[in-house]
């Protein structure tokens, strides 16, 4: 029975011409990857609304299923059943393509992010450019809300957000010619690579500076509190959703929250060695599973940095804007640029990561 | 005709029509997001071409930054549509005029004439890579050995012309108050705040 099952589906993937089973392979691979990420997304709206309830001394969703697991399920069957209202004079087109523009360059950054040796989607030469390009594309779904809302404060949030991302996304490129000048490589499988040998040689240390101009200017980058000017409730309602509703307020959310893992994963491995087990070499983890390279280190590194967004959130209070801008430009644009500078002299000098 | 084809067809095609749109849009947002459009085909154009580096960098400098800061401005600006076209039956002969000229000289560059006068054997010369090619490494040995000059003299112009910008926005302004962040992070207690020792206050 289960042979003829196998037989029939072997016979059913040769029927298949070459070109169209790539094509079918690279879909199954883009589902398994995107999938798992919605899901992940989902239970991060869950994990943020509990964390930040225990840290208030509240207990957060309990309601809906055991212990509120239900809830993220929940929430997403009453935003699909809600009406997407069309403000007034607004773009209609724009104002529905918006949502999709923000969470497109969210998702398709994963095509270059591996998981594990060899298990990335696209093992793409220039890995890092590619993330740097579509990063800074996600700006256009907030811009094109904003815009297309016919509404002030959307508006005012929109361009808020333009500002800030630009301004953020500088010291973000330049922290990241700090990683290829330590990795000497673009690939982003060659830099994990580069941090191997245990906890001592990830680019957290040598980097330590850029590491967290880096992290900061994600939070910043995502939109998310202390940096959250572009949404700011007290100021300006929700900033540029504030005219969105339903399912197209919905993608908006998945994007924000699939941004902050992504900023998470990417922290993850150009700083703490991706995959890379934190016990590589040392006596007492030899031979089990603990200095193996495996998959579960990327996700506990990542986790470790979605739950200090978090954290973020439940302790800062929101940035003033002119304060955001001031430390964008003036004091971490500054920070890298001298950091590139030691980086260089200690390369030249042959100190620390870069000793022969 | 094969899939690249197929793909070079259909950017190409995307090119030309978001080209239009920049130009044919009543809305100045519009035109903006059309140039943007037409960045993207123009960047899978040349990932077609193998110049993948290229092709990341146009998106990332020009749709990641120089656009979004040209949209924050045409979304400020309350354009006066009508006026704008004012000009547009007057200026056109003169357009079509430069648009002919310049269609003429890639025809004649590309078309038949093309090979004999600028060496035919210089056109079909690319050469094709392996996939696992490393485009960004090998512009970046060219750029800092044999260009190197070129490149720093570009990357100095580049340096003035920031400095310059800032140069030209920067005045001090009478009317503007703001804060000195790093006084307001020296501030002690003992400077402004006096505690006071009273009785409380009973009820007669």
């Amino acid at each position: 029975m289960i042979d003829s099952i196998i037989n029939v589906s072997v016979d059913l993937w040769n029927w298949f011409p070459p070109g169209w089973q790539t094509f079918l392979e690279i879909l199954g691979k883009i589902i398994l990857i995107v999938l798992p990420l919605m899901i992940a997304v989902a239970y991060t709206t869950y994990a943020e609304r509990k964390i930040i309830s225990y840290i208030q001394v509240r207990i957060g969703p309990n309601r809906v299923g055991p212990r509120g697991w239900l809830q993220p399920i929940a929430d997403a069957v009453k935003l699909m059943f809600k009406e997407i209202v069309l403000p007034t004079n607004a773009n209609r087109f724009l104002f529905l393509f918006a949502p999709i523009l923000s969470i497109g360059p969210a998702l398709a950054a994963w095509a270059v992010i591996p998981f594990d040796r060899g298990m990335v989607l696209t093992d793409l030469d220039a890995g890092l450019l590619y993330i740097l390009a579509l990063t800074s594309i996600g700006v256009y779904g907030v811009i094109i809300a904003g815009w297309a809302s016919n509404s002030k404060y959307a508006m005012m949030g929109a361009l808020r957000s333009a500002a800030q991302i630009v301004a953020y996304e500088i010291a973000m490129g330049f922290a990241l010619v700090g990683v290829l000048m330590a990795s000497g490589s673009l690939n982003i499988g060659m830099i994990v690579e580069g941090q191997s040998g245990g906890l001592s040689s990830w680019f957290i240390w040598p980097l330590l500076p850029l590491f967290l101009v880096y992290f900061i200017s994600g939070v910043a980058e995502t939109n998310r509190a202390p940096f959250d000017v572009a949404e700011g409730e007290s100021e300006i309602v929700a900033g540029f959703h504030v005219e969105y509703s339903g399912m197209a307020f919905a993608v908006f959310f998945l994007a924000e929250y699939a941004n902050i893992i992504l900023i998470a994963a990417l922290t993850a491995i150009m700083f703490l060695g991706g995959w890379l087990s934190p016990f590589e070499g040392l006596a007492f983890a030899q031979g089990t599973w603990l200095a193996e390279t495996s998959m579960l280190w990327f996700f506990a590194k990542t986790a470790l940095f979605i739950f200090c967004f978090l954290w973020f959130r439940a302790t800062f209070p929101r940035y003033r804007y002119d304060q955001i801008m001031r430390l964008g430009w003036k004091v971490f644009i500054p920070v890298t640029i001298v950091w590139l500078f030691v980086e260089a002299v200690m390369v030249v000098a042959e100190i620390g990561p870069w000793a022969a | 005709m094969n899939f690249t084809d197929l793909v070079f067809y259909f950017f190409s095609a995307m090119l030309v029509l978001a080209g239009l749109g920049v130009i044919g849009s009543r809305n100045p947002v519009h035109s903006a997001l059309f140039l943007v459009l037409s960045f993207f085909s123009c960047s899978a154009l040349w990932l077609l071409l193998q110049a993948e580096f290229l092709a990341i960098v146009l998106v990332l400098v020009y749709v990641g930054a120089v656009m979004v800061l040209f949209l924050f401005v045409v979304m400020m600006l309350n354009i006066n549509l009508a006026q704008m076209r004012q000009g547009f039956v007057r200026y056109l002969p003169l357009g079509v005029l430069v648009a002919l000229v310049m269609v003429v000289q890639m025809v004649w560059i590309v078309g038949p004439v093309g090979p004999d006068v600028f060496g035919g054997e210089q056109l079909n010369q690319a050469v094709q890579h392996a996939p696992d090619h490393s485009n960004t490494s090998e512009l970046g040995k060219v750029l800092y050995t044999d260009y190197v000059f070129a490149f720093e003299v570009a990357a100095i112009i580049l340096l003035v012309a920031i400095v310059a910008a800032i140069a030209l926005t920067m005045r001090r302004r009478e009317m503007t108050k703001y804060q000195t962040p790093g006084k307001q992070v020296q501030v002690r207690k003992s400077d402004r705040l006096r505690v006071v020792k009273m009785d409380a206050e009973t009820s007669k």
